[in-house]
């Protein structure tokens, strides 16, 4: 176990590592001046003369070829300095602990409501023995994909804060300002659990172990919640890693439909001033939370399924 | 393609049926079991019709409308949808649904660049990887790997703020965010047909290694492949309006989807219809896209 552990560790450490150049070759080699865009930004004005240019590029070393640069920046990376934001000046390890405390609220409260919502939906489709209702329900996921996160908060402001004003439609002062957006976050994650549940179910509900509980006369709700429920939520598993993915970049927009303050406001205001420390911080803290979630389900499934342990601990996919 | 086409009328779109026969040769004079295909299939029939609405929105919106997008009717603003303004019309009395129409092309375009982009560069990665083996393939999808683990948004996002805002930065921004998804399927495929009976025997037979990747292996990869485009065309379109709500798309007085969307947030109040109705076209138009590819996956040919 301590080996498979190391070996976990040591992918995730690499993973992380090649997110990290990822970012930076993106975004050093696309076209594009950095440092002139910095300039114009920073200094809010359209004439920088060519001087000060050469000068903002010692002082923030892209005067250096780029081998020397990745190598400097890696190493400070790996130290817990990931840069100063251009536009703030502020460190950007900095900026990022402060944008997530009110994104991890959000997006802590979207995911049980996701995860409820989704099992719910695929419990319900399985369950019913009226086959339009079924059908309806299970088609419900792919029209829930289909629709823009973004419009959906939108359609949710204008019913429920205008139209019936039960909750506020802006900012983060509230715990009621806080529903809107974690139902707008939580729809296309529903989506996926649902999706992934459902179908789970329907194998698991063919297996011959579901044959056998019925016919020793398990009732209906018995079979579906004791015996295949458990073992069909173990592959809706594998997709946290995606779920948690998805929730952290939807927050991005959804944040923004909402006037949140969070990373998602970090992350425009950063694009839209070409920031790029801060952008580059995003793109590996994303990263993180991919590889952190994945590492915990791996750990715990054998904990889960005990039969794991020894058959597949070190598939190295 | 008929036999095949028919046999399964409702169940688990989307899902592998592996037994089913590929039957390729049904007679062409079988013109009743078609329509019955297509009676019985009533959404899929809206879905290619709202595809082709939108495509032809796309190059000749003249067809649709024959109002300016760009000019507004200062004594008619915000007025709310009827007989004169369908879709109503925006803060500085444009027509919205010449608005709608004419942001087809944009958004249209931006979709289709961005899933060639992600189709082309991921498939060629996945087909040398599959194809090459070794170290190769090791470096590619490990590099693939990484790919997905940065959510598809933030790599967005990433290309934006290198590239600058536009359209056209917006669709190679999404694009790269498609690549891993293509890059494994591809490779699955060209392992799963890289060692078949006829591509050994094209082998043993003295093919060259080209003749063998171009006649034997990617024809017979590229199904599932393109399957993905088709998904990924709905996806690619969710994304490049994401971003374009988000202000990163085409400046301002260019009708973009998503800035259409956004324009209307402030106008959420009194004016329901700004925003409202033109999500409303991305959400079906996306629907559709769905629809055709779920057609595509399940029911177009046996072989998935």
């Amino acid at each position: 176990m301590r080996r498979y552990l190391l070996w976990r560790l040591a992918q995730a450490a690499g993973v992380l590592w090649a997110a990290y150049t990822l970012a930076f070759l993106l975004l050093d080699l696309l076209p594009g001046d950095p440092v002139a865009a910095m300039a114009g930004a920073g200094l809010n004005s359209t004439q920088v003369t060519p001087e000060r240019l050469a000068e903002l590029r010692a002082e923030y070393g892209f005067d250096r070829p780029l081998p020397v640069r990745y190598a400097a920046s890696l190493g400070d990376a790996l130290r817990g300095d990931f840069g100063t934001s251009v536009a703030t000046g502020r460190p950007v390890a900095d900026t990022l602990a402060d944008a997530l405390p009110p994104t991890l609220q959000l997006t802590a409260v979207a995911l049980p409501l996701a995860v409820l919502g989704g099992g719910a939906l695929a419990l319900a489709a399985t369950f019913t023995r009226h086959r339009k209702l079924r059908n309806l329900l299970l088609s419900l996921p792919s029209v829930g994909i289909s629709l823009p996160a973004f419009w959906v908060g939108l359609m949710l402001i204008q019913v429920l804060s205008f139209r019936v004003p039960l909750f506020p439609a802006f900012g983060n002062d509230t715990a009621a300002g806080l529903v809107l957006p974690a139902v707008t976050l939580a729809v296309p994650a529903a989506v996926l659990v649902a999706q992934v549940l459902s179908r789970s179910l329907l194998e698991v509900l063919d297996e011959p172990y579901v044959g056998t509980a019925r016919a020793k006369g398990a009732g209906r709700a018995r079979v579906w919640f004791r015996h295949a429920l458990r073992n069909a939520s173990l592959p809706a598993l594998t997709v946290v890693g995606v779920l948690a993915g998805q929730l952290t970049a939807n927050a991005v927009v959804v944040e923004n439909v909402f006037s949140r303050n969070g990373l998602g406001r970090i992350t425009t205001d950063a694009v839209t001033v070409q920031d790029i420390p801060v952008v580059q911080g995003v793109v590996v803290f994303g990263a993180l939370v991919f590889v952190l979630i994945n590492l915990l389900v791996d750990l715990a499934y054998p904990l889960l399924d005990r039969r794991i342990v020894t058959s597949v601990r070190r598939s190295p996919a | 393609m008929t036999e095949a086409l028919t046999t399964d009328p409702s169940a688990g779109a989307g899902l592998r049926r592996p037994g089913e026969p590929a039957g390729r040769a049904a007679p062409r004079r079988d013109g009743r079991r078609l329509l019955r295909f297509w009676l019985r299939r009533p959404g899929l029939v809206l879905a290619l019709l709202v595809l082709a609405a939108v495509l032809l929105a796309a190059f000749w919106p003249g067809l649709f409308t024959d109002r300016d997008p760009l000019r507004g009717a200062p004594a008619e603003i915000l007025r709310p949808p009827g007989a004169r303004h369908w879709f109503g019309t925006d803060e500085l009395g444009r027509d919205l649904y010449a608005r709608v129409v004419h942001g087809a092309a944009l958004s249209l375009k931006a979709t289709v660049l961005a899933v060639a982009v992600a189709f082309l560069m991921g498939s060629g990665l996945g087909l040398v990887a599959g194809f090459a083996g070794g170290w190769v393939e090791t470096v590619l999808m490990r590099l693939v790997d990484v790919l997905l683990a940065v959510p598809g948004l933030f790599l967005s996002l990433a290309v934006v703020t290198a590239l600058g805002r536009g359209t056209v930065q917006v669709a190679l921004a999404v694009g790269v965010a498609g690549v891993a998804g293509f890059a494994r399927v591809m490779r699955a495929e060209v392992l799963r047909v890289r060692h078949t009976a006829y591509v050994e025997a094209a082998r043993l037979s003295g093919a060259r290694w080209y003749a063998v990747l171009g006649r034997h292996v990617l024809p017979n990869a590229l199904g599932p492949v393109l399957v993905l485009a088709t998904l990924d065309l709905g996806t690619a379109v969710l994304a490049v309006s994401s971003l374009s709500f988000l202000g990163f798309g085409a400046p301002p007085p260019a009708p973009e989807w998503g800035a259409l969307i956004a324009g209307g947030r402030d106008y959420l109040a009194d004016a329901w219809w700004v925003s409202t109705l033109t999500g409303l076209t991305v959400a079906v138009l996306v629907l559709a896209v769905h629809r055709v590819s779920r057609a595509l996956d399940g029911e177009g040919t046996g072989r998935r």
